[in-house]
């Protein structure tokens, strides 16, 4: 420590630092004779060369990747199209040429001027754009005034060209000009004003894949900013393209089922998370965006009271109504209460000094009719038994308040209330009545559709949570995929551990809804021969009450999340209809897009449709099979029983009468497979008579997992 | 007998020329940057320049002896801070050199060169700048030498070249014999035109970057654009320069990064020879101050400090402008005091507080 301090009194010779000092001088000295060569004896020669330094840089704008649905079907293409842009060099006085400019190219005066103000303070070799997807009209002005007006310069670039009618507009999204506030985000440090970028969707969230790599030309110009030579060439590298997990046809009819309807439509297949048809409706034309969209399109999207460009599937936050009722049961069951509660329902009951109202008295009845009829009365009673921390705990677990993590920007996160919640938000205790409404799903809880569709999937599978995407994640880099995940998180794929008894009484339960039966809620989307569960919603609104005419401010908003077939589901789908009523009707359009992937599956080649496999009722009354449930403790885990969906042999068919085909003519039911050999699981399996290759496809789509 | 210390005793005048300098490196971002995306710069740059004052100041305040006897620990945590940017660094433009820590991005690397210059200067001082033995030397080369790797590895190496010169000076100042630097250097020379000729140490891009200075106009669009754009612009400034936001190859977007590396020729074709002799008599000016403190300074520790900044600046200086005219290779290293950067400015404003420091307590004995 006081080492050093021994040195105090000693210095450092004088002779070195002044060594030093001659040292800076002379190097010093070097500079100075440096810049004398450059700045005084060269100058004249650097002057010149300097002039001669002029080099355009033209940007060649790479294409952007194009859109696939799962079956390699183009969604999004490019087309081919010239643009205009306007090149500024140093003394050259533009601001004269301004109104000729406008008139070829048909442009208003003022908004040139404003353009050019906007670039006034970026790069001055840049071009700034003044005209995108000019015509072959205007092309002929530029090009017969090449002399007077030399600073304009047209570039072939490659368009968006997106499908008509704003089908599925809001999972692909759209491109549009980089924005002042995007530049000054790092994460957009690649662009440069001008520059297009995806601004919604898919062409947002996977713009890093979908842009490529704008490259250049060099040109050599001389000081009145013609061209006199090439210096070099950066090709543009192209985008790539992208596959997503959405099937045209599915889309289609999800379109087509919601129609007119304010609301959202999704379809996905509840065992990987895969969208099969995401619509939210109203929509909007993204080809709008492509080229630059007027001033009056954009304010009449931005004011429609109806939220166009609100992709309603990921960010519409609603009270879920009776559909909350299976997160109840997931609770009342995994905590015991719900499997010997009898609540005898007599159009309502008394909860903390109040009546709350029921639609119907259901009389007495069990969890088993609890659900199919929806009945209010029994979900009061259950909340009043779990309180409020209990069904948050499972409806956090079940994702209800927390992003999915969908593959789509902005998604909304819903609300699930809790007393740490309400003292968190509203700094005040939460009072024991107001579970009641919680109970049937109202109150404070909020959901997403995408939201709902994966918490009732996921119940019905068993509890397995999947993340819902859109793209595939091996068609994307590693890096790209871990960011990606970053920047839209969410809950993820999770397993959430549930009782057998759990998730078979709710999957029955759900089945029960689409059965014919008195009060049963959704017997009027009953499909014949499709082993079709789900649970409708009639959320009431903020400030409405039992009004029930369609459209209307004060209707119910009208939800359905149906499944096919009840156990583990190959496909899920959520309805939401704002201010459409009863969940019934949901429950309509719900199995309009079930029916076509059914329909379609049988179709396909190398399906199970093309060979039944047990001894299935055919085409009568008992087409919908109990399932036998296979997940009792003394059964040995290597066998495991899968649910399917298939058609039996096609008469109708085979004599060339296709458009006959009806669903009645399919059939779904369960076999049994070996997982002794995991790698073959099928051969070993094979119930009688089917054929190996028949199967294999939806026998490997599901893993097969001992639980 | 530490006694509280005023500010009387403070360089004012050094003060008074690095502030000067600092004005005019605002002014000259200001120009530089008006017609690129870094529009707005010289704001930050304003920024960073008070908070460096801060820093000096503050810094000024803890007697160097106390940094001294800290330096140890200061190269261990210097070490650790390397590994890890090379372990959870954030990758930008293919190099590992920057820690994110909340909202700011850090380079170590600007900071180990600080701490070497208080390690360095507390190495020899202990020695007592007598004589120096094998033993001695090789200690003084492995402690510079292992950061400096490990920064060449990040890979950066422009940062990891800054820190010879702090060996150098150490070594020089403390008592190297002249037999003993001769064989040093020619034992370097050989190893070092081993590994450039091995072609695994030194990366091809380095190896063209390191080259191209001596013939630019081989490839005028590729390696030696930057030079060849960078001599044109100081060349064209004439003896008086175009003006200020006037100059062609600034503005017009010709010269690469006129706002950080290459300010120096953004100036100079602005504001030409004088305003360029100026600005170097101005750093001379700087240089010189700052060996008179060290002249002056209450100990050998004090001296060897001083020496140290000088010996940082100098070859910084020395570097960049030579770069920028064509007498050295394109390395990456900012002009102290007028680039563009807040690690360097911090740096450059820390390594003054230190000089300050040893200033204020000359008397103090």
């Amino acid at each position: 420590m006081t080492s050093e301090r021994v040195n105090r009194e000693e210095k450092l010779p004088a002779l070195k630092l002044t060594l030093a000092q001659y040292g800076i001088l002379l190097l010093m000295l070097v500079l100075v004779a440096g810049l004398w060569r450059l700045q005084v004896l060269g100058a004249d020669s650097w002057k010149v060369l300097a002039e001669q330094n002029r080099i355009r840089k033209v940007p060649i704008l790479a294409p952007r990747g194009k859109l696939f649905d799962r079956e390699g079907r183009l969604l999004v293409d490019n087309y081919p199209s010239v643009s205009c842009f306007l090149v500024r060099e140093q003394g050259s006085n533009i601001d004269a040429d301004l109104p000729l400019i406008a008139r070829g190219l048909d442009l208003d005066l003022d908004q040139l001027r404003a353009t050019l103000r906007h670039y006034h303070g970026s790069a001055a070799y840049q071009p700034i754009p003044i005209k995108q997807d000019i015509t072959p009209d205007e092309q002929a002005f530029i090009a017969a005034h090449r002399n007077e007006l030399p600073e304009l310069e047209t570039i072939d670039e490659e368009r968006r060209l997106y499908p008509r009618d704003g089908f599925a507009s809001h999972v692909i999204g759209y491109v549009g000009e980089v924005s002042e506030e995007m530049l000054n985000d790092p994460r957009y440090a690649y662009y440069e004003p001008g520059d297009v970028v995806g601004r919604a969707g898919i062409e947002q969230s996977y713009d890093e894949i979908l842009r490529g790599q704008d490259g250049s030309m060099d040109v050599i110009v001389d000081s009145h900013g013609r061209e006199v030579g090439r210096a070099g060439v950066q090709p543009a590298i192209p985008g790539h393209d992208l596959k997503l997990t959405l099937d045209i046809d599915i889309q289609r009819a999800a379109e087509e089922a919601l129609g007119a309807a304010n609301g959202a439509i999704i379809a996905m297949d509840p065992r990987t998370g895969e969208i099969l048809a995401l619509v939210s409706h109203p929509n909007f034309d993204p080809n709008a965006f492509a080229v630059r969209i007027g001033r009056a399109e954009w304010t009449q999207l931005i004011t429609d009271p109806n939220h166009p460009l609100m992709n309603k599937a990921i960010q519409d936050q609603l009270a879920p109504g009776s559909t909350f009722k299976v997160i109840m049961s997931v609770a009342g069951l995994q905590q015991g209460i719900a499997q010997n509660l009898k609540v005898n329902c007599a159009g309502g009951g008394n909860f903390y000094g109040h009546f709350f109202h029921c639609d119907h008295h259901h009389g007495l009845l069990s969890i088993h009719e609890a659900i199919p009829e929806s009945c209010d009365t029994y979900f009061y009673q259950l909340a009043s038994m779990l309180g409020i921390d209990t069904i948050a705990k499972y409806a956090h677990e079940l994702g209800i308040g927390v992003k999915t993590g969908i593959d789509l920007p902005d998604e909304m996160a819903g609300i699930m209330p809790s007393t740490e919640w309400k003292m968190k938000t509203y700094h005040e205790k939460w009072y024991a009545g107001e579970v009641i409404s919680v109970g049937i799903g109202q109150g404070a809880v909020a959901v997403t559709p995408i939201q709902l569709l994966r918490a009732l999937s996921g119940v019905a599978s068993d509890g397995h949570m999947v993340r819902p995407h859109l793209v595939d994640a091996s068609q994307v880099p590693v890096d790209f995929e871990r960011a990606l995940l970053d920047s839209y998180p969410g809950s993820g794929s999770t397993v959430v551990p549930m009782n057998p008894d759990t998730w078979m009484t709710i999957t029955d339960g759900m089945a029960g809804t689409t059965q014919p039966g008195l009060y049963h809620t959704a017997e009027g989307a009953h499909l014949e021969g499709i082993d079709f569960a789900g649970k409708t919603g009639t959320a009431q609104v903020v400030g409405g009450g039992d009004t029930h005419n369609r459209g209307g401010a004060k209707t119910p908003n009208a939800w359905f999340v149906g499944m096919a077939p009840r156990r583990n589901p190959e496909i899920a789908v959520v309805v939401l209809q704002e201010h459409g009523d009863w969940g019934s009707g949901s429950a309509k359009l719900a199995a309009q897009v079930i029916t076509a992937y059914v329909n379609k599956q049988r179709h396909e080649e190398n399906n199970l449709a093309t060979a039944p496999t047990k001894p299935v009722a055919t085409g009568q009354q008992a087409a919908y099979l109990p399932i036998p449930a296979p997940m009792s403790a003394a059964q040995p885990a290597s066998t495991m029983e899968m649910a399917a969906v298939w058609s039996r042999p096609d008469k109708v068919r085979q004599t060339g009468h296709q458009q006959e085909s009806s669903p009645e003519q399919m059939a779904v039911g369960g076999f049994q497979i070996a997982l002794d050999h995991p790698e073959d699981p099928i051969r070993e399996a094979t119930p009688e008579g089917l054929p190996q290759t028949a199967g294999q496809r939806a026998a490997t789509a599901r893993k097969p997992e001992a639980r | 007998m530490q006694k509280a210390l005023g500010y009387r005793d403070f360089d004012w005048l050094l003060l008074g020329m690095v502030m000067l300098l600092c004005t005019l490196s605002v002014f000259e971002i200001y120009s530089a940057t008006m017609h690129t995306k870094y529009i707005g710069f010289h704001i930050k740059q304003m920024y960073w320049i008070g908070g460096g004052l801060a820093l000096m100041f503050l810094l000024a305040r803890v007697d160097y002896h106390r940094l001294l006897d800290f330096a140890y620990w200061a190269y261990g945590a210097c070490i650790l801070s390397l590994v890890a940017v090379r372990l959870v660094g954030t990758r930008v433009m293919g190099a590992r050199r920057w820690v994110r820590l909340g909202p700011v991005h850090f380079q170590p690397s600007e900071w180990v060169k600080l701490v070497l210059i208080v390690l360095v200067a507390h190495y020899f001082a202990n020695l007592g700048c007598k004589r120096l033995t094998w033993p001695d030397i090789f200690k003084a080369i492995g402690l510079v030498g292992v950061p400096m790797l490990l920064v060449v590895a990040q890979p950066d190496l422009g940062t990891a070249l800054t820190y010879f010169p702090i060996l150098f000076i150490g070594l020089f100042l403390g008592g190297i014999h002249w037999r003993q630097a001769l064989l040093l250097v020619a034992v370097s020379l050989v190893v070092v035109v081993g590994a450039w000729s091995s072609g695994k140490v030194v990366k091809p891009y380095q190896k063209a970057r390191l080259t191209s200075f001596l013939n630019p106009d081989a490839d005028p669009r590729g390696t030696g654009y930057h030079l060849r754009q960078s001599l044109i612009a100081v060349g064209s400034g004439g003896i008086w320069g175009q003006g200020a936001e006037k100059g062609t190859q600034t503005q017009g977007n010709f010269l690469p990064i006129p706002h950080a590396d290459f300010i120096f020729a953004a100036f100079s074709e602005e504001h030409g020879f004088v305003g360029a002799f100026l600005v170097l008599l101005l750093y001379f000016a700087i240089l010189m101050r700052l060996i008179q403190n060290a002249q002056t300074a209450a100990d050998i520790s004090g001296s060897l400090l001083v020496m140290g900044v000088v010996a940082v600046l100098t070859f910084q200086i020395m570097v960049n402008i030579g770069m920028v005219i064509g007498f050295m290779p394109v390395t990456g290293i900012p002009l102290p005091l007028m680039s563009y950067g807040g690690s360097s400015v911090l740096f450059t404003f820390l390594a003054l507080g230190v000089v300050m420091n040893v200033r204020m307590r000359r008397f103090v004995n």
